[in-house]
């Protein structure tokens, strides 16, 4: 047993609001530079959608993740002998149109265009050739817009539904979305790393943060491939390769990465995961729809005497394991078991966890023949057939999660690889939750039927509150355990630390394009 | 005459190799985050390809095949002690020489047609696609003017560059050439002079230790266990990462 620490995170998707800020917080911090102008470590997207890049999900197209073969699991576009015969043009790259042309405005012709007829309008421009432009596609020009032809039906998570399904989900009454912020997922079988033929990305040891060392890089791009994600990118101006850093300057001084800290919904829960090294290559391995399940047993107890005396041995430090049994992630991904990955399909491993929505699912549309009620509407309200009426009833139990306005289906192929159970019971528990607090704070609903919809889950009143104060009431202390990252003796380790004291830190100015002295 | 001749072919090939060994060795070692070349593909990848591709394999098998020459001079001579085989060899060369003819062409035309690239060249790349095309020019004028190329490149050139690398340097073949081939010669010593100040020194690092790598990376910032072990000492230098 190889016991590492991971600084993992759950995004909480019912509370996912969708205003960008977390995008917003990070470009101002790290991609407001040129060549970075398109890149967004952290985006937000609608779903059902296309997504940023378009389709990155379909790796058909994009021929990222892992994939299995005779020989084991192999990258999908790049490794050793892909990487090296595309060396000089990789094909399977995307370009900066399947992300967006980063654009700005000539503002200033609106104040010195000379006087005439019409008014001056500021035209935009490109920010890579600072020529007029069309624009055609611009961060999140996705948003909110479910049923579009062009994003939601072009979503390759429909892949797997009937047309029935399709179509159910895209009626106007009927039409639901939800957010899904990404960021990379500091997976613990990283594509990136892998594919990478200067050897210049790697998982940092002590909390599991993938990096791409920028002295190192070589801009040979294969990790743009690699990655399912589509989280590393590349920087058109340096000719380097750039991702999400997880805010590590800010994680080592004790402060959420930025994304977290600005959340507006508080979706967002970051802690320390243990879990054993020594199994990455067969649970990625396994077969696709055990990955999910394997992945969750790879994560280990930090209460259990064993793991802490092994994660001790193995040098893990005492504050990483106190911080691992504060862990929000560890109660959400394992002690509740209600957060899923991210496409576990794509064999990497992620570490970054979704708690799937609930809320879509509960105002369901069913056929009920309710004339009283469509009578008391205004004749506006009568565009659709009377017989649709949201039933917000609780009467069937769990009824409304198998009759979801989002097909299960749909959910699994974004979270268990497909598989219908495993997104349905994590619903099903988020769903006993809220019976249970129905039942205490408004106590509409029997005692009786809110026992079984938490013994059907597996959840005790005690869990559910659990659940519940942590989704809802929890402070910043409790939805950020993050472990003391113990530069203190890393510093004394490896340098002499008066030579620190008045240097720049982390960080440092090269020029971009020139590759001449 | 002969000063010039003495300077092209005697001080210009030491002097290019030395700013090649140490102007490489310092860029790379203070200035890493500029060792590669600039990549366009992610700007533009369709007409690159049309480019790259022959480009690179053309000059690929072109480079080895002068060093071949170089380095393997009786061998080359008996390969073509056959005029077969030496009619392959040369058919063959040339062909390549064609190939980076037309890479290059298709690179340069789309560097500055294609406004997006444009916003990403610099002086120095236009200088060096010059100082390339005109010495693939130069080897294929040389390859159709002047038969046989792979015999006496082996017969004349090889001896020559070897009396540089023993610092004995015999000029006499070289100084008789005609221009065309001289300035073919001065041109790959320019081109060595140009690696360490501009992007041609991403063949410097090609990336072949990737195919010894273990696929995953993992650097601990410490040595996790000695770190936490009251025994160790403390340091003033890192401890070996584990």
């Amino acid at each position: 047993m190889d016991i590492r620490s991971q600084i993992s995170m759950v995004f909480h998707l019912d509370k996912c609001i969708g205003c960008h800020t977390c995008s917003i917080a990070c470009k101002n911090i790290w991609t407001d530079r040129k060549g970075a102008e398109y890149m967004w470590w952290n985006n937000v997207e609608t779903k059902p959608g296309t997504g940023y890049p378009g389709k990155w999900e379909n790796q058909d197209i994009y021929k990222g993740g892992w994939e299995v073969t005779d020989d084991g699991i192999q990258l999908k576009g790049a490794g050793k002998p892909k990487s090296l015969t595309n060396i000089f043009h990789n094909p399977h790259m995307p370009v900066i149109d399947d992300y967006y042309e980063p654009f700005t405005y000539k503002y200033l012709d609106l104040i010195e265009s000379p006087a005439g007829d019409d008014q001056p309008t500021a035209r935009p421009i490109s920010m890579i050739t600072g020529e007029p432009m069309d624009i055609k596609m611009g961060p999140n020009w996705d948003d909110d817009l479910s049923g579009s032809p062009d994003y939601a039906r072009n979503d390759p998570n429909l892949e797997k539904l009937s047309p029935a399904e399709k179509e159910a989900m895209f009626q106007l009454e009927r039409m639901a979305f939800f957010y899904l912020p990404r960021i990379c997922n500091h997976c613990l079988n990283p594509a990136c790393v892998a594919s990478c033929p200067s050897g210049a990305i790697y998982k940092r040891g002590e909390d599991g943060i993938v990096l791409i060392n920028q002295e190192v890089c070589r801009g040979w791009r294969m990790c743009v491939t690699a990655c399912p994600y589509k989280k590393t990118y590349y920087n058109w101006s340096t000719g380097k390769s750039e991702k999400c850093i997880l805010c590590y300057p800010r994680l080592e001084a004790g402060e959420a990465p930025a994304c977290m800290h600005s959340c507006v919904g508080r979706i967002r829960y970051l802690g320390v995961l243990l879990y054993d090294a020594d199994q990455i290559e067969s649970v990625a391995s396994a077969p696709e729809t055990d990955v999910v399940n394997r992945q969750l047993d790879m994560i280990l107890d930090p209460f259990d005497p064993d793991v802490i005396a092994s994660a001790k041995s193995n040098g893990v430090a005492d504050s990483t394991i106190d911080a691992a049994q504060k862990s929000p992630a560890y109660k959400f991904v394992k002690e509740w078991n209600l957060a899923l990955p991210l496409h576990p399909e794509f064999r990497t491993l992620p570490m970054l966890f979704y708690v799937p929505p609930l809320l879509p699912v509960m105002a369901s549309v069913t056929k009920v023949d309710n004339k009283e009620q469509s009578e008391k509407m205004h004749p506006v309200g009568k565009y659709w057939p009377d017989s649709w009426l949201y039933d917000t009833s609780t009467e069937e139990l769990f009824g409304t999660i198998d009759e979801a306005r989002f097909p299960l289906q749909y959910m699994a192929n974004l979270f268990s690889a497909g598989d219908t159970a495993q997104v349905g019971d994590r619903l099903k528990k988020l769903m006993a939750v809220r019976l249970h607090r129905r039942q205490v704070t408004v106590g509409d609903v029997s005692e009786k039927m809110v026992k079984s919809a938490l013994d059907d889950t597996g959840l005790t009143p005690q869990s559910a509150d659990d659940i519940y104060y942590l989704t809802s009431l929890a402070h910043f202390n409790d939805r950020f355990v993050i472990p003391a990252a113990h530069r203190e003796q890393a510093i004394e380790m490896m340098e002499f630390a008066g030579d620190v004291k008045g240097s720049t830190g982390f960080g440092f100015k090269t020029g971009t394009a020139k590759r001449g002295a | 005459m002969n000063a010039l001749n003495t300077f092209l072919f005697v001080a210009f090939p030491y002097v290019a190799v030395i700013v090649f060994v140490f102007g490489v060795a310092y860029r790379y070692r203070r200035r890493g985050f500029t060792v590669s070349s600039l990549s366009s593909q992610f700007l533009e990848g369709k007409t690159l390809f049309w480019g790259t591709i022959p480009f690179h394999i053309g000059i690929l098998v072109v480079f080895f095949g002068h060093l071949t020459a170089f380095l393997l001079p009786r061998a080359t001579l008996a390969w073509n002690s056959i005029p077969v085989r030496l009619i392959v060899l040369e058919v063959t060369a040339f062909t390549f020489g064609l190939s980076v003819l037309v890479g290059l062409t298709a690179l340069m035309v789309r560097r500055v047609t294609n406004p997006r690239i444009r916003a990403v060249t610099t002086k120095m790349d236009i200088a060096i696609e010059l100082l390339l095309l005109a010495q693939v020019v130069l080897g294929c004028w040389i390859a159709l003017g002047f038969r046989w190329g792979a015999s006496w490149f082996a017969a004349d050139l090889s001896p020559y560059l070897w009396s540089l690398v023993k610092l004995a340097p015999e000029t006499g073949a070289v100084f008789a050439l005609p221009w065309v081939i001289k300035a073919h010669i001065v041109g790959a010593f320019a081109i060595l002079f140009m690696v360490p100040f501009s992007r041609l020194i991403h063949f410097v690092v090609a990336p072949l230790h990737y195919i010894v790598r273990p696929y995953q990376q993992v650097i601990w910032n410490w040595d996790r266990k000695s770190i936490r072990n009251p025994n160790t000492p403390w340091s003033k230098t890192r401890p070996n990462n584990s």
